[in-house]
């Protein structure tokens, strides 16, 4: 596999996420620390006493952020780094777009832990639980459809390579 | 634009002292929190910190390293907590590059995973049989090893204290050629053999040359602040990845906590060969050693007068953007990771408005001891990314409170132990636990 697929792959998956991050956090280092190791909010609080309005929504944003990116980057680099190196994809009847399907759903987990992130601290703030039950709902259920459909490709994956033989 | 190292018409007194002294010294940072002195609202958002050499001189309880009597308690802790989250950031990016150059070299140049001897530090094999002679021989190499650290330091230490300056400098220089020259060559040749790229000798020993002379010139007397920077980030680099090539597996990861350990009781005990040297050198308020700390330190103007000290009660002086000491140079070469902190602005706003920070220093082997937790976790893994990468963020994370702890009590601290413990679980958890599992998830196109 090419080094065009590594770099497409990497751009599909991580140049949302890497926008945000340069356009938004990058110039700030106190976000910068945020995103790393989250510290708390009475932190930002005795920071920022201009500017109480944005925190809680920015350090949920930046948590956010943080999240989605560690998760994507775990879940992606691997097959992205194996793209560098030989092989064939989907020699044994699996999609040949495996890449592009895993560098998509890699941008999409990003930016949903980014959204997941704001609706949650923000149902937290507001002490609205329902907020919270619809994040944790709506994340189980988008692993479940992945799961899914990872389950329906390799049947007919399976159906696939036992027809063409 | 260049900035020397070296500057301050105070230590153009000792010519042949001048690289020693390039450095101011810790305390009189430090000791900058506890000078009285009305501080401006105003003056509150610019950072402005100010070297107090002769600060300390004058304000004898200035070790204290309290606060400032005019300051109320909530400002002192957001400007802590602002003032720490820049240089966090000021050290983020330095230490993210040489992780990052160190795994690099090791995805791509085998030279560096290859087994081919071990170091005289670490006599032991771990080619045993048994798990249990393995375990022992490295925990043996371990200690060899860190006696070996210890015993320099001390050593170190004495030389420090009985003022043989000439002895440290030629040490310090001897490293950083071998470092410079030796094993830049070595590391281009692999690089080059990696790539099948074809150099010719005038050419190699020219790059070669060059890229050591400059590095020299940088790292032991002026040169501009992002050069110096960039030479130290490489030697630290190159010094893991021998670390990393010579030691073996279970050694690598003993030695990586037990220097931790050690780190921890040298600079904070108070016989702790490290502490003995910070508080000689701020004795003779002095820097401690040339070129062997990492410093953040930006840029300062080279306008700023120096007030007489006993005209006014508000001091500026030439700021000194120079390293403290502490690397770990060659083999022989001890370590003191630690981490500095310059003060927090505490000057009375004066006519004379520099706006310069000072920034925060690290140690080299702390650099070169995250490079090594890395880059063992990226050599270890079967190809694997995971590891590293959750090596890596555990390392930033403990930099990041290690940094924060250092603005909360302004002294030197330790910079190795929260990070390489937090590397530690993180690898061990990640290798033996994640990693299979998010193989797993992957192959399956599984995202959670």
């Amino acid at each position: 596999m090419t080094a065009a697929v590594f770099f497409g792959c990497a751009f599909i998956a991580f140049g949302p996420a890497l926008a945000l991050y340069v356009f938004t956090i990058a110039t700030d280092p106190l976000r910068v620390t945020f995103l790393i190791a989250g510290r708390a909010s009475e932190g930002l609080k005795s920071i920022n006493p201009e500017e109480t309005a944005p925190s809680m929504r920015l350090l949920a944003y930046v948590s956010g952020l943080g999240f989605g990116i560690t998760s994507g980057v775990f879940s992606f680099v691997n097959p992205l780094f194996d793209s560098l190196g030989p092989g064939t994809v989907g020699i044994h009847g699996d999609s040949p777009q495996f890449f592009l399907n895993s560098a998509f759903m890699t941008l999409v987990i990003i930016l949903l832990h980014v959204f997941w992130g704001i609706v949650f601290f923000d149902g937290c703030e507001k002490k609205k639980w329902y907020i919270l039950l619809m994040v944790l709902l709506t994340h189980l259920l988008v692993s479940t459809q992945y799961y899914s459909a990872s389950l329906h490709l390799t049947s007919s994956g399976l159906a696939a390579s036992v027809f063409t033989d | 634009m260049l900035t020397f190292m070296a500057s301050d018409s105070e230590e153009e007194v000792c010519d042949e002292r001048t690289s020693l002294m390039s450095a101011e010294s810790p305390t009189s940072r430090s000791c900058q929190e506890g000078r009285p002195g009305p501080e401006d609202g105003e003056n509150m958002a610019q950072w402005r910190s100010q070297d107090s050499e002769e600060d300390c001189e004058e304000d004898p309880d200035g070790y204290a390293c309290s606060r400032g009597p005019g300051r109320p308690p909530g400002l002192e802790e957001e400007l802590t907590l602002k003032y720490g989250a820049k240089h966090v950031i000021m050290l983020f990016v330095p230490v993210t590059l040489c992780m990052i150059v160190v795994v690099a070299t090791i995805k791509s140049v085998r030279f560096y995973t290859e087994k081919n001897g071990q170091l005289i530090y670490t006599p032991f094999t771990e080619d045993t049989p048994s798990v249990g002679q393995r375990l022992l021989n490295s925990v043996l190499n371990t200690l060899i090893m860190i006696s070996v650290i210890v015993v320099m330091t001390i050593f170190l230490v004495v030389l420090y204290k009985y003022r043989c300056y000439k002895f440290i400098h030629g040490w310090l220089i001897l490293s950083s050629l071998m470092l410079l020259f030796l094993f830049t060559y070595i590391y281009l040749g692999e690089v080059l053999k990696t790539y099948n790229v074809a150099m010719d000798y005038p050419t190699l020993f020219l790059a070669v040359w060059n890229f050591g002379a400059v590095g020299m010139v940088c790292i032991h007397w002026k040169g501009p602040l992002v050069l110096q920077q960039a030479y130290l980030i490489m030697i630290s680099a190159l010094m893991a990845l021998v670390f990393i090539k010579y030691l073996p597996e279970w050694s690598a990861w003993v030695i990586l906590g037990a220097i931790s350990v050690y780190d921890l009781v040298a600079v904070l005990c108070p016989k702790g060969p490290l502490r003995m040297l910070v508080e000689t050198a701020q004795e003779r308020n002095e820097p401690i050693f040339p070129a062997l700390i990492y410093s953040s330190a930006m840029v300062w103007t080279v306008g700023m007068a120096k007030l007489d000290p006993s005209s006014q009660g508000a001091l500026q002086l030439p700021y000194d953007p120079e390293m403290e000491e502490d690397s770990y140079d060659s083999f022989g070469e001890p370590s003191y990771p630690e981490a500095f902190e310059a003060p927090l602005p505490g000057y009375p706003g004066e006519e004379l408005e520099e706006e310069e920070e000072r920034g925060v220093k690290l140690g080299l082997g702390d650099f070169i001891f995250y490079s090594v937790l890395v880059g063992k976790a990226a050599a270890a893994g079967n190809g694997d990314w995971n590891t590293t990468l959750a090596c890596f963020i555990a390392i930033l994370i403990g930099l990041c409170l290690t940094l924060l702890l250092l603005a909360v009590f302004k002294k030197a601290l330790p910079a190795l132990p929260i990070s390489i413990t937090f590397g530690l679980i993180f690898y061990f958890s990640t290798d033996n636990l994640v990693r299979p599992f998010m193989d797993t998830l992957a192959s399956h196109q599984l995202y959670i």
